[in-house]
């Protein structure tokens, strides 16, 4: 078994390797022809930038990605910059650079990888595929009768902040950094998921088709992890099933499948203000164009967000969406799970979370609002802030920094929920339904607690259950996603996440059950 | 101010230091030679098998102690002199209390076995048997093997340790069945299961008869009385159960018997010196309780009701219904109220076991008036506040079948098997109990 799981091991780095090395490798040169059809397509008025690229670049082979991206970015910014000294605003070109680089990229590269698409796909995403469910399945052997198997998770490089745990943080940070914002140099990646992209949406893939494929490739294979681990627990096997599906089919199938019927792009799952660019004016146009699909998805989408998000955490606390729907948590839940026990749980950083987290509400709120605002009164302008800056801002330091960069990339250091507990506008909202008006809680099992701990450890969230479950009293709190691995870890059976009646869910306790009845009754009731 | 001091930073003498605060402005000294910081002591087990860190097993952050004003004290208790009201300590300093309440706990049985004090012998209580396990037992390179000596809850822990580790364990149980002297026999079958399925060298009716060492003085083998046979190993856990922590008390005029005994209000036999958890001995068992009490709960009650009669509002010791709690490898055990390993005279018993092996109930009851009196469950946890209620109220066992979905505390979603639990019932003792359905209001009785 041992054997299997390093042949596992073995592919999968393989795997990881060529895929890293993919990034250094390949060819990019660009017609002329190609060129004019994307100046034509794109309606590029700049002789500047097009006689540079002509120039320096039409017809030379490149002999990587970061050399052609320099050419074209660097031709883009002066081109720029000469337009808007002069003021020829219709001149400038307003795409970011490195995703205008991308375009151009995508087209111009060119040797084996583009033309043995499928072959590298076995080679990178297969390899890996294959290695990890090597590394995983035999631990069904491995890690003995199911049950709790937590044995070694603080000895372990990986999961410890170890060097290796600090090697995946440095890989996950890198990663968000080249997918958010230098796409031109991972255009190989691309490559490999074409085939798959044609077949669904009809059009090449996007980094964020490459992103969007990768995300649920990753989160089935931690998600047989999943299934082994708590194969004895079906509240977290049901759950594993949930994230899966609602991330398959809703975030990428169906918005895949709208697009090649020229649909718009549309997660229905992703509620506002997670999906903070929802009132964007660009995307209350498409969707108003869009006909009757577009209305219903503008509809549903104020809807999801007013009615139906409290709603649901009335009934079942925000764990319905957060630990069984969201995408976010279903990645921290299955890519996440090995590094849950990182989270830091001092009252210290609880007091931060506050602050962060509605402050990062308040701030979507406040961009939404101006966006509305601007949308309506047809002015740019508002109190004379330029509302497109105050999307950018946003978009940029959370939904890229935040959300991405740190949200994921340092699910290694900091545990899986960053992101959910620090950063998610969304998850703030359900937290304050979830502590003020709702059936949900954590029910303590009376006098059972012995202090172990376990809870508190595997909390992703950094709730210190054990602080409430020593005191008999149940767990009430904003941040609580129901993951239900305190209860999973307890080995005395204390916690039991319910929905029952608002009455009592809330019980501070002087005196824990067990103890002298009158005792109980003299100081708890007063 | 009133001084109160309170030896041991465990649960027992934390509680109790916790209450006094809640109720008085009274000036709290904590001493204890083990460790700075109270720490659990149930979770010393999950810090070796790497399922947490020692700070995890710390229920309170650092900074706790001072915002709340506990003193702590890392000194060792030498002796206690009761008439001036002064702890001398070990290190040569002293302290003076109004008031001391003794909660120093257990410390592993011994029982004058050759060789029982080598290197590489240890028991598992404290901090320093965790580092010196850490030390003998690091991984199965370095110990080839270890033998664990005594059938109890803490014993099987330690087998459990050294598995996850991979390091093959010998388990001398000295009972011919796990724990029967707590546990019925069909439970006690089912753990005997649950350990071998583990590939624990499991003997029972094995009693150790010596520790031979190697020439530096180092565990070598163990000698197992009954058959003379040897066995070669590097570790050897003395798990045989605790005793009272007290002989540093022992040449005072505080009264002891095995622990510190003490009245139904922990008093002490001294005037303003108090006895609580492990340590205390009661002159009679209360309910049906043993007069030590050597369990996670019972401390932490001592400790609540102590700091009661310390702040003014004398209170004897009166538990509710009896609870406890373990978990044998991967099999969960809770148990509520009387199920003795011996069915008693006016008792009658059901027991129902899954088809699996790894869940079962038994009830006891009263076979005239069907009071329920006690129930052990196995791989199914149950709602404490629901068989403390049925116990208090002195309800039927036909009322705790009937209810039984109620009582239920799994996780959601998990197989429910009331029904068959209830069936079993009926047909073996020919009634026709309906099981209810699971009711919010009844359990949290909002009605």
């Amino acid at each position: 078994m041992k054997n299997i799981q390093n042949i596992g091991l073995s592919l999968f780095l393989i795997g990881l390797a060529i895929f890293t090395s993919l990034i250094f490798l390949g060819k990019y040169q660009l017609s002329s022809e190609v060129f004019e059809s994307i100046v034509s397509n794109k309606g590029i008025k700049s002789e500047l930038f097009i006689n540079d690229i002509k120039n320096n670049v039409i017809d030379q082979e490149f002999s990587g990605p970061f050399s052609f991206s320099t050419k074209i970015t660097s031709a883009l910014e002066s081109a720029n910059e000469a337009h808007k000294k002069n003021e020829e605003w219709d001149k400038v070109i307003w795409d970011k650079p490195h995703s205008f680089s991308y375009e151009i990229a995508k087209y111009a590269g060119k040797g084996s990888i583009k033309e043995n698409k499928g072959f590298y796909w076995w080679l990178t995403f297969g390899l890996g595929i294959i290695g990890a469910l090597l590394f995983i399945i035999p631990n069904v052997i491995i890690l003995g009768p199911p049950g709790i198997k937590n044995n070694g998770i603080y000895h372990h490089k990986a999961m410890n902040r170890g060097w290796i745990g600090w090697f995946a943080f440095i890989f996950l940070v890198s990663f968000y950094l080249l997918l958010y914002f230098r796409p031109d140099y991972i255009v190989n990646w691309t490559y490999t998921v074409d085939p798959i992209s044609e077949s669904l949406n009809g059009n090449l893939a996007s980094q964020w088709f490459l992103y969007g494929f990768l995300y649920c490739t990753v989160m089935t294979v931690m998600a047989i992890r999943m299934y082994i681990k708590y194969r004895h627990n079906k509240y977290q096997v049901l759950r594993t099933t949930s994230v899966l599906f609602f991330q398959i089919v809703f975030a990428f199938l169906i918005p895949e499948i709208l697009v090649r019927f020229e649909k718009p792009w549309y997660d229905f799952k992703n509620a506002f203000p997670l999906d903070y660019d929802f009132f964007y004016s660009w995307n209350l146009d498409e969707l108003i164009a869009s006909g009757g699909l577009g209305l219903f998805i503008l509809i549903w989408g104020i809807v999801l967000t007013l009615v139906i998000v409290p709603v649901m955490v009335y009934f079942f606390g925000k764990r319905w969406y957060c630990s069984w729907v969201c995408g976010c948590g279903g990645l921290a839940e299955t890519l996440g799970d090995p590094y849950r026990q990182l989270s830091d749980k001092t009252l210290k950083s609880w007091k931060l979370e506050r602050w962060v987290v509605h402050g990062v509400l308040v701030f979507a709120l406040i961009m939404t609002g101006f966006t509305l605002y601007a949308y309506f009164s047809e002015s740019q302008y508002v109190i004379g802030i330029n509302t497109q800056s105050i999307q950018d801002i946003y978009g940029f330091l959370i939904g890229a920094i935040f959300a991405g960069v740190i949200g994921t990339g340092f699910y290694p250091i900091f545990g899986n929920r960053v992101w959910c507990r620090f950063g998610c506008p969304l998850a703030a909202y359900l937290g304050i339904v979830q502590r003020f008006k709702s059936r949900f809680r954590i029910t303590t099992n009376g006098g059972q607690c012995i202090s172990c701990g376990n809870c508190s450890t595997y909390c992703e969230q950094g709730i210190d259950v054990r602080a409430y479950a020593q005191k008999g009293e149940n767990i009430v709190r904003a941040s609580c996603v129901g993951c239900g691995i305190c209860s999973a870890v307890c080995p005395r059976g204390v916690l039991k996440l319910e929905n029952g009646p608002e009455l009592g869910r809330i019980n501070p306790t002087e005196i824990l059950l067990g103890n002298d009845v009158d005792l109980m009754d003299l100081l708890n009731k007063k | 101010m009133e001084h109160i001091v309170i030896i041991g930073n465990g649960i027992s003498g934390v509680t109790a230091a916790r209450h006094i605060r809640k109720l008085s402005d009274k000036k709290i000294t904590i001493v204890s030679a083990e460790t700075d910081y109270f720490f659990s002591r149930t979770a010393l087990m999950y810090v070796y098998m790497g399922h947490m860190k020692f700070e995890h097993t710390q229920p309170y952050e650092n900074w706790f102690w001072k915002k709340n004003r506990i003193d702590l004290k890392k000194a060792y208790v030498r002796d206690i002199d009761v008439a001036s009201k002064t702890l001398h300590f070990e290190e040569g300093e002293n302290l003076r209390y109004d008031k001391l309440i003794i909660a120093t706990g257990s410390k592993p049985n011994k029982f004058g076995w050759p060789g029982q004090d080598l290197d590489g012998v240890m028991g598992m209580y404290h901090k320093q048997d965790l580092d010196n396990l850490e030390k003998y037992a690091p991984n199965n390179n370095v110990c080839k093997r270890a033998v664990v000596v005594g059938g109890g809850l803490i014993g099987i822990e330690l087998v459990e340790m050294l598995h996850s580790r991979h390091i093959p364990v010998t388990f001398l149980v000295r009972e011919d069945s796990f724990w029967n002297g707590i546990l019925p026999k069909e439970e006690s079958a089912m753990i005997n299961k649950e350990i071998l399925s583990n590939n624990i060298d499991l003997r029972l009716g094995a009693n150790l008869k010596e520790i031979k060492a190697d020439e530096n003085g180092k565990v070598k083998s163990i000698i197992i009385a009954e058959t003379g046979e040897e066995i070669s190993c590097d570790v050897v856990g003395l798990t045989a159960g605790v005793s009272p922590n007290i002989d540093f008390i022992k040449n005072s005029s505080i009264e002891t018997g095995r622990g510190v005994k003490v009245n139904p209000f922990l008093e002490t036999n001294i005037k303003d010196v108090y006895a609580i958890g492990d340590c205390a001995e009661q002159r009679e068992g209360i309910d049906q309780r043993r007069p030590i009490e050597a369990v996670w709960y019972t401390g932490r009650m001592m400790g609540e009701t102590v700091a009661q009669t310390i702040c003014d509002n004398r209170k004897a010791y009166q538990p509710g219904p009896w609870f406890n709690s373990a978990k044998f490898i991967d099999i969960e055990y809770q148990t509520y109220g009387w199920v003795w390993a011996q069915k008693k005279d006016n008792e009658a018993r059901f027991y129902w076991e899954h088809e699996g092996g790894k869940k079962c109930i038994h009830l006891n009851y009263d076979k005239n008036t069907r009071e329920f009196l006690g129930i052990n469950n196995f791989g199914i946890r149950m709602r404490h506040e629901f068989f403390d209620k049925v116990l208090n109220l002195k309800q039927s066992v036909d009322y705790v079948l009937e209810h039984l979905a109620d009582a239920n505390f799994d996780p959601e979603f998990y197989k429910l098997h009331e029904k068959e639990i209830v069936t079993k019932f009926n047909q073996e003792n020919n009634t026709n109990i309906q099981l209810k359905k699971k009711s919010w209001k009844r359990i949290f009785q909002t009605s």
